[in-house]
C-alpha cells in the first residue's frame, strides 16, 4: 500500500497557493470482529478555494467516510486513521487537538449530510439549532445570533424566515429542512462547505433547487464545496473536478468536462453507461456486471478487476498508481489510456 | 397544552368510577363485619341487626354502592370505624407524609438514576459502566422490604445515623429531614435501577442518531453535544418508564411506610385493611388512584415540554 502512496503523483495543484483541501494518501479504517474493513485507502485529492469537487461512486465505495474522516467525525473505535494527511490551509486536521478540530467543525468547515429529515434535533427550534453553532464559534450575543440566524434562513430562501426562525424540525418540509442545514453550515462563514449526498433524499425538483442553492451560495461567499453523490448528473452540473471512487480508492480524478469527454477508468466509462438516456432506445438498464468486493477481502492487484471487461493478469496481480495521462486527469489504470474500449 | 390536560382529566373520571367500583366490591369480599368491628364480637345480634339498618348494609350491593356514589360525590367519605374521625381528616392528615416522601425519593433517585444511566452510556463497556448495570440489576432484584431492612440494621442500629421510627416533623426542620433520609433512600433504590437502564439504553440509541452527528460537525463541545442533544432527547423514554412505575412508586410507598411507621396514605391502608375499617380502606384506595393519575398527567405534561412533536 505504501508503495502505490509514493508512486501516486501529487494532487495538481498541490503546488499552488489556492489549494485549501489537500487530502493526501488518507486511509481509514474499521477494525471488526470479522477484521479490517479499508473504507477509505490512500485516496488523495485538492480542492481549490471557491471551487467543487465531486466524489463520485457507488454506495459503500468509501467516500462518506472520507467527508466525514476530513471532519474527524468517524467514530474511533472502531474507525480508526491508518495513515494519510488532510491538509486544509497548510495544516494538517489529523493532528490538530480535539479543541482546535472543533473550531474548524461547524466554524472554518461546515457540513450538510444526506438526511434532511433526520439531521436537525426535533426537540430544538431551527433558529436555535443555528444559534447555538453561531455562538459556539463567533461569540455573538443572543440577540445578535438570532438576527443573523433570520439573515441566514433568508439567504437560503426559507419563505418568512423571522416566524420560521421559531418552527420546529417537524413543522417544515424535507426541502425546507435542507435549506435549514446549509444556513447552519454556512452560519460561521466557512472556507469549505462538505455535502454529503445533499440532495439524494429529496424530491428531484427540489434537488435542483438546492443543488442550484448551494452553488448560487458558494459563488456569492466564495466558499469551496466537495460534494459527495453518487448522481453524474450532479457532478456534471455542479462540479469543476471529479473524483471517481472505488472500494475505498480513487481510480479516477480529472477536470467534470475532460472526465465526462474522454472517460479513462473502465468503471467510469460502465458508470456513465448506466446513466439512463433519453436519447437512446432501450428496454433495458444498463448495469456493471459482478459487484463490489467483499470489504474485508484481501486483493492484490486492481480491486475493479474482477469486473471489468478489459482486464489481463497484470491488473489481477498488482494494484495499478493514478498515473497522470493528460494535465490535471489521473487514472488508476494499467490499460488507460482506453482509446479502444471507450 | 391545555387542551391535553383538559382531555385527560375528563378521561379520568371513568378511570375513577372504576376505582371506586373495585375498591368497594373488593372490599365486599374481604371478610369481616363492618358491625361486628363496630360493636365488637360480642354483641348481641339484634344490636348488629341495628347497626346495619343505620349503616345501609341491609341493602342490595348496588344500592349500597350508589348511595356510597352520592356520599364521595358530595365530598362524605364516612367516619373512621375505629377512631371514628371523618375519613377526610384521616387522609388528609396522611397526604402530606406521603407526598413528602415520594418528593424525598424522586428528589434524588431520578437525577441520580439518570446521571448513571447517562455516564454508563458515553463510557459504554468501561469500568464505570459494569458498575452501574450491577448495582441496577441489584436495585431491580431486591425486594423493598429487604432493603429497608437492610437501611434500618446499618444505617439505624449498626451505625447509628438515622432514626427509622415515623416523621419529625416537615422535611425542612433537622428533625424531620433525618427522619425521612432512611425512608426515601430505600424507596428510591427501587426507582434508581430501571432509571438508569432506560437512560443508558436511549441515550446509546440516540448517540447514533443522525442530529448527534450534526450537532458534532457544528463543532460543539463532547459535553454539549451529550447534554443538550442526547440527553434531552434521550430522556423522553425515561419519562414513560417514571409513569409506568408510578404503581411501582406507591406500592413500595405502602411497604415503606409501614416498615418505617411513616404517617401517611400507606400505612393508614394497611392499617385499616388489617383493622376492617372499610370506609377509611375505600378512601385510601380512591387516594392512591388519584395519585396515579396525577402522575401520569405530570407525565403526559413532561412529554409535551421534552418532545414539541407531541403538541402537534
Amino acid at each position: 500500500m505504501s508503495e502505490t502512496a509514493t508512486q501516486a503523483p501529487p494532487a495538481t495543484a498541490a503546488a499552488t497557493d489556492d489549494v485549501l483541501l489537500d487530502v493526501r494518501d488518507l486511509k481509514v479504517h474499521f477494525d471488526t470482529e470479522a477484521g479490517t474493513f479499508r473504507a477509505v485507502d490512500g485516496v488523495s485529492f485538492s480542492v481549490k478555494r471557491g471551487k467543487t469537487l465531486g466524489i463520485v461512486g457507488e454506495s459503500g465505495c468509501g467516500k462518506s467516510v472520507t467527508s466525514s474522516g476530513i471532519m474527524r467525525l468517524v467514530p474511533m473505535p472502531p474507525g480508526r486513521f491508518a495513515g494519510g494527511e488532510v491538509m486544509f490551509d497548510g495544516r494538517d486536521l489529523l493532528k490538530l487537538s480535539e479543541k482546535e478540530m472543533r473550531g474548524m467543525r461547524g466554524g472554518r468547515i461546515g457540513m450538510i449530510f444526506q438526511e434532511p429529515m433526520t439531521a436537525l434535533n426535533p426537540v430544538y427550534r431551527i433558529g436555535d439549532q443555528i444559534i447555538e453553532s453561531l455562538r459556539v464559534h463567533s461569540g455573538l450575543g443572543r440577540a445578535a445570533a438570532r438576527r443573523r440566524a433570520i439573515e441566514l434562513l433568508d439567504l437560503v430562501r426559507l419563505p418568512s424566515p423571522e416566524k420560521r426562525v421559531d418552527d420546529f424540525p417537524h413543522q417544515l418540509s424535507g426541502g425546507q429542512r435542507q435549506r435549514v442545514m446549509i444556513a447552519l453550515a454556512l452560519a460561521n462563514d466557512p472556507e469549505l462547505l462538505i455535502a454529503d449526498e445533499p440532495t439524494t433524499a429529496l424530491d428531484v425538483t427540489i434537488q435542483a433547487q438546492i443543488l442550484e442553492l448551494m452553488r448560487d451560495l458558494s459563488a456569492r461567499t466564495g466558499a469551496a464545496i466537495v460534494l459527495i453523490t453518487h448522481d453524474l448528473g450532479v457532478v456534471a452540473e455542479t462540479c469543476d473536478d471529479v473524483v471517481v471512487m472505488y472500494a475505498g480508492r480513487v481510480v479516477e480524478r480529472a477536470p467534470v468536462a475532460a472526465l465526462f469527454a474522454a472517460p479513462q477508468h473502465p468503471y467510469t466509462i460502465g458508470l456513465m453507461a448506466a446513466v439512463p438516456r433519453l436519447d437512446i432506445q432501450s428496454d433495458r438498464l444498463e448495469t456493471i456486471p459482478g459487484s463490489v468486493p467483499p470489504p474485508y477481502a484481501k486483493i492484490d492487484g486492481c480491486r475493479f478487476a474482477s469486473r471489468c471487461p478489459v482486464a489481463t493478469d497484470q491488473c489481477r496481480a498488482e494494484l495499478p498508481p493514478l498515473r497522470e495521462l493528460a494535465p490535471g486527469h489521473s487514472v488508476a489504470c494499467w490499460r488507460a489510456p482506453l482509446e479502444d474500449v471507450a | 397544552m391545555i387542551g391535553q390536560i383538559a382531555n385527560r382529566l375528563i378521561l379520568s373520571v371513568p378511570v375513577l368510577f372504576g376505582v371506586l367500583l373495585l375498591g368497594f366490591l373488593l372490599l365486599q369480599l374481604v371478610p369481616g363485619d363492618p358491625a361486628v368491628v363496630i360493636a365488637g364480637p360480642a354483641a348481641p345480634p339484634e344490636v348488629l341487626d341495628a347497626i346495619r339498618q343505620e349503616m345501609g348494609l341491609d341493602q342490595p350491593v348496588m344500592v349500597q354502592f350508589w348511595n356510597y356514589l352520592a356520599r364521595v360525590a358530595s365530598g362524605d367519605m364516612g367516619r373512621s370505624l375505629i377512631s371514628n374521625k371523618t375519613v377526610l381528616s384521616e387522609l388528609g392528615g396522611a397526604i402530606i407524609p406521603t407526598v413528602e416522601l415520594m418528593v424525598a425519593c424522586l428528589f434524588w433517585s431520578i437525577p441520580l438514576g439518570i446521571g448513571m444511566g447517562t455516564v454508563a452510556a458515553v463510557k459504554r463497556g468501561s469500568i464505570a459502566d459494569r458498575i452501574v448495570m450491577a448495582l441496577s440489576v441489584g436495585g431491580v432484584s431486591l425486594p423493598i422490604f429487604f432493603i429497608c431492612l437492610l437501611a434500618i440494621q446499618f444505617l439505624g442500629v449498626y451505625w447509628p445515623i438515622f432514626p427509622f421510627i415515623g416523621r419529625g416533623g416537615p422535611v425542612w426542620t433537622y428533625d424531620g429531614f433525618m427522619h425521612i433520609v432512611l425512608p426515601a433512600v430505600s424507596l428510591g433504590l427501587i426507582f434508581i435501577g430501571p432509571v438508569a437502564r432506560m437512560t443508558r439504553s436511549s441515550v446509546l440509541e440516540v448517540l447514533k442518531l443522525d442530529h448527534v452527528r450534526t450537532a458534532r460537525a457544528k463543532g460543539l463541545s463532547e459535553r454539549a453535544v451529550i447534554l443538550r442533544h442526547a440527553l434531552r432527547n434521550a430522556l423522553i423514554p425515561v419519562v414513560t418508564l417514571v409513569g409506568l412505575q408510578a404503581g411501582y412508586l406507591l406500592g413500595g410507598a405502602i411497604v415503606t411506610e409501614t416498615i418505617f411507621s411513616w404517617p401517611g396514605i400507606g400505612r393508614l391502608a394497611v392499617g385499616a385493611i388489617l383493622s376492617s375499617d372499610f370506609p377509611v380502606a375505600q378512601g385510601t384506595i380512591l387516594v392512591l388512584a388519584l395519585a396515579f393519575i396525577v402522575i401520569n398527567l405530570i407525565v403526559d405534561v413532561l412529554y409535551a415540554l421534552l418532545d414539541p412533536r407531541v403538541q402537534g
